[in-house]
């Protein structure tokens, strides 16, 4: 008889139940019950928020080199744990084993390129400045902190292993809001992130509904960056209109233009330090 | 140009600090050589300088102004006129265009097909050609625009001929070569232009804006229609002139006068593919707000801190805690408007910061002597007064030095709070004029955490003379730009820019190009 593994939410470095208490049933492709998962809450987000915080601090003063060292440990445990994602994508999404061996095999990619980004992208976005006059000035491209990265229920995986490795390579932490159709994937995805290293808190897994969170997200003060991975543009402009209270950051798969270094810039801030040069 | 600068303080502080009382060269051990030379020139109490005004023969001002568009200067659709008035005697200067909806339709259509027609075919080189004209033009020019500009919205004379001129002829020079190396600035892209941008400028640096915002677009191929703020229209004006001069074609750039509703009339047409402003927080909100979808430069609002570490090189921290906030009347994004300084040291500082604020000279803007010019327009004096009284009611130690003030026009003493908190008022609201607050801390984590404790993250200063601690500081700091051991330094290729409230994007360096730009 089959041992099934209860599927929990992965905040603070922890697997964790919702504090909510409910949950949302998934179904197989074949209809029939596959799991409870848990049903993330406000509450559950606001806490990933105020444990992300922190944990983007530690995880930016971290040295690039070993961020790019975890991120490409991440691709090892999921390369160890690829029957795993397969069967969960096999089971509970229209994908076929051939396609979801495509899907995982391009997550794991996406984690060794990311991880060869980790300590490159600074000397391509940032910049020593030839000002006019006896000033040392340069420009360097920091992370932002927390970003909060919205899914669809039509997320594919490997976009959203792409998705979280262009946010946290350069030491951002990621609050993901996971859509129902994707939910079973927490499981696997969760122990990786838990055997890679990672410091607790740098990656949150919730799922959820986005109608029920997504006002309390855009409104939300500590929230300044959002990754919005959603196919509406109509969702889009009413998010980003609702987000300016704070003037959110809030970039998506509409500005996307592919190219990888783009997408990496667009959870960063450019700092501008002068100093003189003088005795 | 900053060198320049510096040298003319140095040597104004140190004919003041001759001037004064020996007991301040006593306590400073690094000024014996001051405290020597006290003995040799004996320089009476009362020195005083002369009056050295700026001749304003050099501008001629129309009485009335018209818009420029499609490269020409033309009258409004509705035909009506809105004064503009000189800050330092409250006079009127004379009467500006005000352009509504119609109008703006006009110049976007105008921007559109000088876009589709002229701009998009030429050539990099011949963009950077127009560029390097018009920056020399500015150049060339650089006497009447100073005295025009210091007129028209009342900042010192040498201000205006030392920074800001010069550096608008400077943000075109740099820019125009950018014009025929986009594919340099985006490694494995291909770059195109946005298409047509309206851009909407404060009244702060108002020839600079406009060269801020207008290089970085025309040299990426894009077409503009640019609105000066109502009370410093002037030089924009009369950089439509040189635009002429230069051959610029017809509808590349079209300037446009008016007040808030003019604004709101760029904002919401539809015509326009990207918006750039520099403004106030509040209004930047609104249009982010209201344009979701729209590529957006915003520029906004700062309360930035300036850390004095007990290790700081005093004399040089004074000099740039003056700068910071008191440069251009506080009207600076970016004015270094909270003031952190080591409680070791903070007597000290004190007292030697209320020396140096007694000696800064406020009055006539075209006086080559003046510090502190007049406050921007009889609103933004209002505004200033307002919160003064606020802090003032709100408690704290509030210092003005006792220095006159012009009998007419808009002026305000340079002043500051000290032993507010973080959460007065003061030391929350973006003042924008000469106000700082003063307050202290013990460790580099507190006065990090006070200085990160705002919704903005625009500018900070760091003083200290150890390295490794100005780094850690400058690391730690969630703001654009960080100056340490000096303040308020802007150049061409220095990108400008805010975190969090404070805006998006940045302006100035290659960083500059990317809001005015698609990737393909």
């Amino acid at each position: 008889m089959k041992v099934n593994k209860t599927i929990k939410l992965y905040i603070g470095g922890k697997l964790t139940r919702t504090e909510s208490g409910r949950s949302f049933a998934i179904l197989d492709k074949n209809s029939k019950h596959y799991a409870h998962v848990c049903h993330g809450s406000r509450k559950d987000f606001r806490n990933a928020v105020d444990l992300s915080i922190s944990a983007a601090v530690n995880w930016s003063s971290q040295t690039a080199f070993l961020r790019s060292q975890i991120l490409y440990r991440m691709a090892e445990m999921m390369e160890s744990k690829k029957s795993e994602f397969c069967n969960v994508l096999t089971e509970t999404t229209n994908l076929t084993k051939e396609k979801a061996e495509i899907e995982v095999k391009e997550a794991i990619n996406h984690l060794v390129y990311y991880s060869g980004f980790c300590d490159k992208y600074q000397q391509i976005l940032g910049a020593v400045n030839p000002v006019s006059g006896p000033f040392h000035n340069f420009t360097t491209a920091e992370s932002v902190g927390v970003v909060t990265l919205v899914t669809d229920n039509t997320t594919k995986f490997s976009k959203l292993i792409e998705d979280i490795s262009v946010i946290i390579l350069s030491g951002n932490s990621v609050v993901t809001l996971i859509m129902p159709k994707l939910a079973a994937i927490l499981a696997p995805l969760s122990e990786v992130l838990a055997t890679s290293d990672l410091p607790s808190g740098v990656v949150n897994l919730i799922s959820c509904y986005y109608e029920e969170l997504s006002s309390f997200v855009s409104t939300h003060r500590e929230v300044r960056s959002v990754s919005f991975q959603r196919s509406s543009i109509e969702e889009y402009a009413k998010f980003k209109s609702e987000g300016m209270d704070n003037m959110k950051r809030v970039v998506g798969n509409f500005d996307d233009k592919k190219d990888s270094l783009f997408k990496i810039s667009q959870f960063l801030e450019y700092k501008t330090v002068w100093h003189p040069i003088g005795i | 140009m900053a060198l320049k600068k510096k040298t003319t303080k140095k040597k104004t502080t140190k004919v003041k600090t001759k001037s004064k009382s020996k007991t301040v060269s006593k306590k400073t051990t690094s000024s014996s050589k001051n405290s020597k030379s006290n003995k040799e020139f004996k320089l009476s109490k009362d020195f005083t300088y002369d009056p050295a005004p700026e001749s304003t023969s050099v501008v001629k001002i129309k009485k009335r102004n018209e818009l420029f568009i499609n490269g020409k200067f033309v009258k409004p659709i509705s035909g009506k006129y809105f004064k503009t008035y000189n800050p330092a005697t409250g006079s009127v200067l004379c009467e500006l265009a005000e352009a509504n909806d119609k109008d703006i339709d006009y110049a976007a259509k105008s921007a559109r097909r000088a876009y589709e027609n002229v701009w998009s075919k030429c050539s990099g080189q011949d963009r950077a050609k127009y560029l390097f004209r018009i920056a020399r033009i500015l150049q060339e020019r650089a006497r009447e625009f100073a005295v025009l500009e210091t007129i028209d919205g009342g900042k010192p004379i040498k201000e205006s001929r030392d920074i800001d001129i010069p550096l608008a002829a400077a943000h075109f020079f740099y820019y125009a070569g950018w014009a025929d190396k986009l594919d340099y600035a985006f490694p494995g892209n291909k770059v195109k232009p946005v298409g047509v941008c309206g851009q909407i400028i404060p009244w702060n640096f108002p020839l600079l804006m406009a060269a801020w915002k207008l290089a970085p677009a025309l040299a990426a191929g894009n077409t503009v229609v640019l609105k000066p703020a109502e009370t410093t229209s002037l030089t924009a004006l009369l950089l439509a002139e040189v635009l002429q001069e230069a051959e610029l074609p017809d509808g590349v750039v079209n300037i446009v006068t008016g007040a808030g509703k003019t604004g709101v009339a760029i904002v919401s047409h539809k015509e326009f593919d990207k918006l750039a402003f520099t403004g106030s927080t509040d209004v930047g909100k609104i249009i982010a707000k209201n344009a979701p979808l729209k590529k957006l430069t915003l520029e906004l609002g700062g309360k930035s801190a300036n850390i004095i570490y007990e290790d700081a090189a005093i004399d040089q921290a004074i000099e740039g805690v003056i700068n910071g906030i008191y440069f251009n009347q506080g009207h600076v994004c970016c004015a270094g408007s909270r003031v952190l300084v080591e409680e070791s040291i903070q007597k000290e500082f004190l007292k030697k910061l209320q020396k140096r604020m007694s000696t800064l000279r406020v009055g006539n803007p075209l006086d080559k002597n003046t510090d502190i010019g007049a406050i921007n327009s009889k609103e933004q004096l209002e505004t200033i007064k307002r919160l003064v009284k606020t802090g003032q009611k709100e408690g704290g130690a509030f210092f003005s030095p006792e220095i006159d003030l012009p009998t007419k026009g808009y002026f305000h003493k340079p002043c500051y709070f000290e032993g507010v908190s973080s959460s007065s008022t003061v030391a929350r609201v973006e003042i924008f004029g000469p106000v700082a607050t003063i307050m202290s801390f013990r460790t580099p984590d507190e006065a990090i955490a006070k200085a990160n404790d705002t919704p903005y993250g625009l500018a900070a200063g760091i003083w200290s003379e150890k390295g490794s601690k100005v780094h850690k500081t400058a690391g730690q700091l969630k703001a654009g730009v960080i100056w340490a051991n000096t303040y308020n330094k802007f150049d061409p290729c220095s990108p400008f820019g805010g975190y969090f409230e404070s805006g998006f994007g940045r302006e100035g360096g290659r960083h500059g190009l990317f809001p005015y730009v698609e990737l393909s």
